[in-house]
């Protein structure tokens, strides 16, 4: 049962720009959905019409099978929270919070409730009578929070939420709001253009580009079978190996190189031309070369942690592996890179779809 | 060696110190000479009005504060110094009721044409000054049956101050994010409640300087009056302080002494005012 | 139970502002009409009169006629008209280009090497000169003018007559003294603004303060001078300050556009002359914001 349909929505802005190219989307009742892709995609645009911000120009947008596409966004029972919080200045936290309760017109003492439910959920209740300016910017964020969440919406939107905390806070503050969602309940849509955050926190996302909808899926489908090489060059914290290569008798040659065709790949034809790709994760250092393996010279090793990154190369081709740390090679080594069978994808060249 | 293109000679040390001395000394030589050329015509302002003899020359004074208590027993002169309050409290408050909406408007909503129509504003209200139309404004008037009324002289003020007015808050709108707006919108706020609960608060105090600005131009404003005004007892103090010591060959020093720093006060309170709330250093509205 | 107290708002559709076409049209009428009524007409207004030979007493009046351009071909062989107009440039020139612009950059990039106490003091006194009402103004240089009590003439140990012998040489140092004040903030705004590497570099690889200041600061500065220029060439044409401290003589010595459009309409009644000489004026208004806008784009590009 899905709680918001977008049907074909597409949105043209004056000047032509295509922001929105025939949308169809289905978001589940009391799901995480993350909007995902680059600036310019058209994500924030899709948010905004969600909300009753932007009008489109053609389509349709249910909650819970009502058309909403002509109401106003005061009008759809959602919530927003802005990138830049919209904490109104001159009100302290306590008027900030109880404001929307106050347009609703709701009692005093329900709004009473509410804010303590809210500030307390949220932590901020020895907050109440600051200014916005005079507290963090991580409490900046929960307060807006806590005023979306007062007035129990059936749809949270929102915009960024953690862009503008550092690096430390928004780790946080990303499994405070996982949390806070799953004990809520409630369908929340959150934009982003942090793949990470994404994968973490959503039940079910959506990669967009230039106006489209590339992918939608779990996080997992996302990092093992991502449908395209646009979404498995922007999902994963390394870069993804994606080298071309021809089909040619039951292999794949790159180069001087030749892998075994993935399990999935049973349409593919001798003369495609195809991208091979592979996770660097798993790519693992073996002790010599042999058929499906690459061997090449080292150029860099970046340390991540547990384990180095490692780039090498092969007769001219860069390829990506991991090697745990302790074993991690030198530059200028010779090493030989194993992608996991089962781990490989292959995408057909022209089309840039997974086979 | 060559920078952009030109020879720069690197000069020896001790050349460096000594026209460094020479380069210190004839700086501060300018300064103290233009600071001079400033504050001394201003020192008759601070003081003639408490020399209980006053004449043209700045000279140490004869304590006393005499010259206010005279001041005051003038009739005109107590007259046109609330005359200039009409006037430019009245013409603060028109440039704010008129103009902040339609900065509003500007700042906020796209059409066709916005950015050519500010364009050609800006240009207008540059050509079209109270020197250059004051015939046409003045058979306005006289058709309007505005000559010699405080309406009048407050209209064309407030027409004059209203371009730059509408500039100034335009631009101070514009760095206020649309997301305040647009989240009370999602909250089913109305355009009112929008207006009077989110916007009003946060554009007040581009609204206090533009009220601030306009006073103190309707203050010092002499033409407008001195066109439009026939009844002396509507005149504000510019056109008055003219009078004191246009009019009859000798200055009533005394009154004229005490008027100017009157009259001179109110603008100083405003500036300190809003230096010390808004920091003047330039202000948003000049672009190249 | 999720609350479904929302009631639709009444700004009309998703997607708009907060005001509805209704409300904007309402918000940005009053103002239209002002312009309307203090921009437009009286520029339009102005024209029409200068080609008319209305009076406000006589015959004109009742029954003005239309001249043509006799009022703007009577006017370029006025030689009180040609004087007035080259006394306005000389004004503009003497107190505006060379005077304010040029003492307030000097100012400006004096003092942004002083000492900040020094420097607040000094631009606090420059500036009272420039916030004190142009009537009291006048009468400080009036007073300072004056030949028998002058102060002028008590530092400098003579005795001249200063409005009545020097009249022009009077007025414009008159508003170089009241109009420094705009010029120097607005250039001390525009040193502020390059940044400080920049100037450093230059200083690290030798350069002397001209070079410093001819090749980065004069061209960083650019848009800013040009508004400058821009601003007080047309507040200075425009200018009736001068009125107030000579009336526009002796014998119409010092008497410029604005004071000579002043006696012709508002004095001698001529409206349709004095007119046509303001519609010459508005041109010439044009011209300058026209030459200068120009020049500032082109720097853009």
């Amino acid at each position: 049962m899905s709680y918001v349909s977008i049907e074909k929505i597409t949105k043209v802005f004056p000047g032509g720009v295509r922001a929105l190219d025939e949308l169809d989307l289905e978001i589940k009742d009391g799901e995480f959905f993350a909007l995902l892709g680059p600036s310019g995609c058209g994500k924030t645009t899709l948010l905004r019409t969600l909300g009753g911000l932007e009008s489109s120009t053609s389509g349709k947008i249910s909650f819970e099978g009502k058309d909403v596409t002509f109401l106003t966004p005061g009008a759809r029972d959602i919530a927003m929270v802005f990138q830049d919080y919209a904490l109104y200045p001159h009100m302290n936290v306590l008027e900030n919070i109880s404001y929307p309760l106050k347009v609703r017109k709701f009692s005093k003492e329900e709004i009473n409730k509410r804010v303590t439910q809210a500030s307390e959920a949220l932590s901020i209740q020895m907050l109440l009578d600051r200014k916005p300016g005079q507290i963090s910017g991580g409490q900046q964020q929960r307060v807006a929070v806590a005023r979306a969440m007062a007035c129990t919406p059936s749809l949270y939107l929102f915009d960024e939420p953690l862009s503008n905390l550092d690096a430390r806070l928004r780790l946080e503050a990303r499994t405070f709001l996982k949390q806070l969602q799953r004990e809520l309940g409630v369908t929340t849509i959150l934009v982003t253009h942090d793949q990470s955050e994404a994968l973490a926190l959503a039940d079910r996302m959506a990669v967009m580009d230039k106006g489209r909808i590339k992918q939608v899926g779990s996080p997992a489908e996302f990092f093992h079978r991502p449908a395209n090489i646009f979404v498995a060059s922007f999902i994963g914290s390394t870069p993804m190996n994606l080298l071309d290569g021809l089909v040619n008798d039951g292999k794949v040659s790159i180069g001087s190189m030749s892998f075994d065709i993935p399990e999935h790949a049973s349409t593919a034809r001798t003369g495609d031309q195809v991208v091979f790709g592979v996770r660097p994760e798993y790519v693992s250092l073996v002790s010599g070369p042999g058929s499906g393996i690459a061997s090449g010279v080292v150029k860099v090793t970046e340390n991540l942690g547990t384990h180095y990154l490692v780039t090498a190369d092969c007769n001219g081709i860069l390829v990506r592996g991991t090697a745990p740390d302790g074993s991690e090679p030198a530059m200028g080594d010779t090493v030989h890179l194993k992608p996991e069978p089962g781990r490989s994808l292959l995408y057909n060249k022209t089309s840039e779809d997974l086979y | 060696m060559k920078l952009f293109g030109k020879e720069i000679q690197l000069q020896d040390k001790r050349r460096i110190d000594e026209r460094t001395k020479v380069e210190k000394l004839s700086t501060f030589a300018f300064v103290l000479l233009a600071a001079s050329f400033f504050a001394i015509p201003l020192m008759w302002l601070v003081l003639a009005p408490f020399d209980s003899d006053p004449t043209f020359r700045i000279k140490w004074p004869n304590w006393g504060l005499g010259n206010f208590s005279e001041m005051a027993e003038n009739p005109y002169a107590y007259r046109s110094l609330m005359n200039s309050v009409i006037f430019s409290a009245g013409s603060g408050l028109a440039v704010i009721l008129v103009g902040a909406p339609a900065s509003y408007v500007l700042s906020r909503i796209k059409f066709a044409g916005r950015d050519a129509f500010l364009y050609i504003l800006l240009l207008f209200s540059s050509i079209v000054t109270g020197s250059a139309a004051m015939v046409p404004l003045f058979l306005l008037s006289l058709h309007l049956n505005l000559i010699d009324t405080y309406q009048g002289v407050v209209l064309v003020l407030t027409g004059g101050l209203i371009p730059a007015a509408i500039f100034i808050l335009k631009d101070f709108t514009d760095s206020i994010p649309k997301s305040y707006e647009e989240s009370a919108q999602i909250f089913g706020a109305s355009s009112f409640r929008i207006l009077k609960d989110v916007v009003t608060p946060i554009i007040r105090p581009g609204l206090a300087v533009i009220f601030v600005w306009s006073f103190v131009q309707a203050w010092g404003n002499f033409l407008a009056p001195f066109i439009l005004i026939r009844d002396v007892n509507k005149q504000p103090a510019a056109v008055m302080m003219y009078s004191f010591y246009n009019d009859g060959g000798q200055a009533v020093f005394r009154t004229v002494a005490a008027f100017s720093l009157i009259y001179t006060i109110p603008v100083l309170v405003m500036y300190f005012y809003v230096n010390k709330k808004y920091g003047f250093r330039f202000y948003g509205g000049i672009k190249g | 139970m999720k609350s479904k107290t929302i009631k639709g708002s009444r700004a009309a559709r998703p997607g708009n502002s907060v005001l509805g076409k209704g409300a904007a049209t309402a918000f940005l009428s009053p103002s239209l009409i002002f312009i309307g009524i203090f921009l437009l007409i009286p520029a339009f207004w102005t024209l029409y009169l200068g080609l008319t030979d209305y009076k406000l007493v006589g015959i004109e009046a009742l029954n003005p006629s239309f001249v043509g351009i006799d009022n703007f071909t009577k006017a370029l062989n006025d030689p009180q008209f040609l004087s007035s107009l080259k006394l306005t440039i000389v004004y503009v020139l003497g107190s505006a280009i060379f005077g304010q612009a040029l003492l307030g950059f000097v100012l400006a990039w004096v003092l942004n090497e002083l000492s900040p106490r020094i420097r607040n003091i000094v631009e606090l006194i420059v500036i009272f000169s420039w916030i004190v009402p142009g009537s009291v103004v006048a009468f400080l240089w009036f007073a300072f003018f004056n030949k028998e009590e002058g102060t002028l003439n008590a530092i400098l140990g003579v005795n001249i007559d200063w409005l009545l012998d020097y009249p022009m040489l009077s007025i414009i140092i008159f508003n170089i003294w009241r109009g420094t004040a705009f010029s120097m903030l607005l250039f001390s705004a525009a040193i502020a603004s390059i940044p400080k590497s920049h100037i450093e570099v230059a200083r690290v690889a030798g350069a002397s303060k001209m070079q410093q200041l001819r090749n980065i600061v004069l061209p960083s500065a650019r848009s800013y001078i040009l508004t400058n220029l821009l601003l007080i060439t047309l507040w200075t044409f425009n200018d009736f300050g001068p009125y107030l401290l000579t009336g526009g003589g002796p014998g119409g010595q010092t008497q410029i556009l604005p004071i000579f459009i002043y006696d012709s309409a508002l004095r001698y009644l001529d409206f349709g002359y004095g007119s046509a000489i303001a519609a010459i004026m508005l041109f010439l208004n044009l011209v300058i914001s026209l030459i200068v806008l120009r020049m500032s784009r082109k720097g853009k590009k």
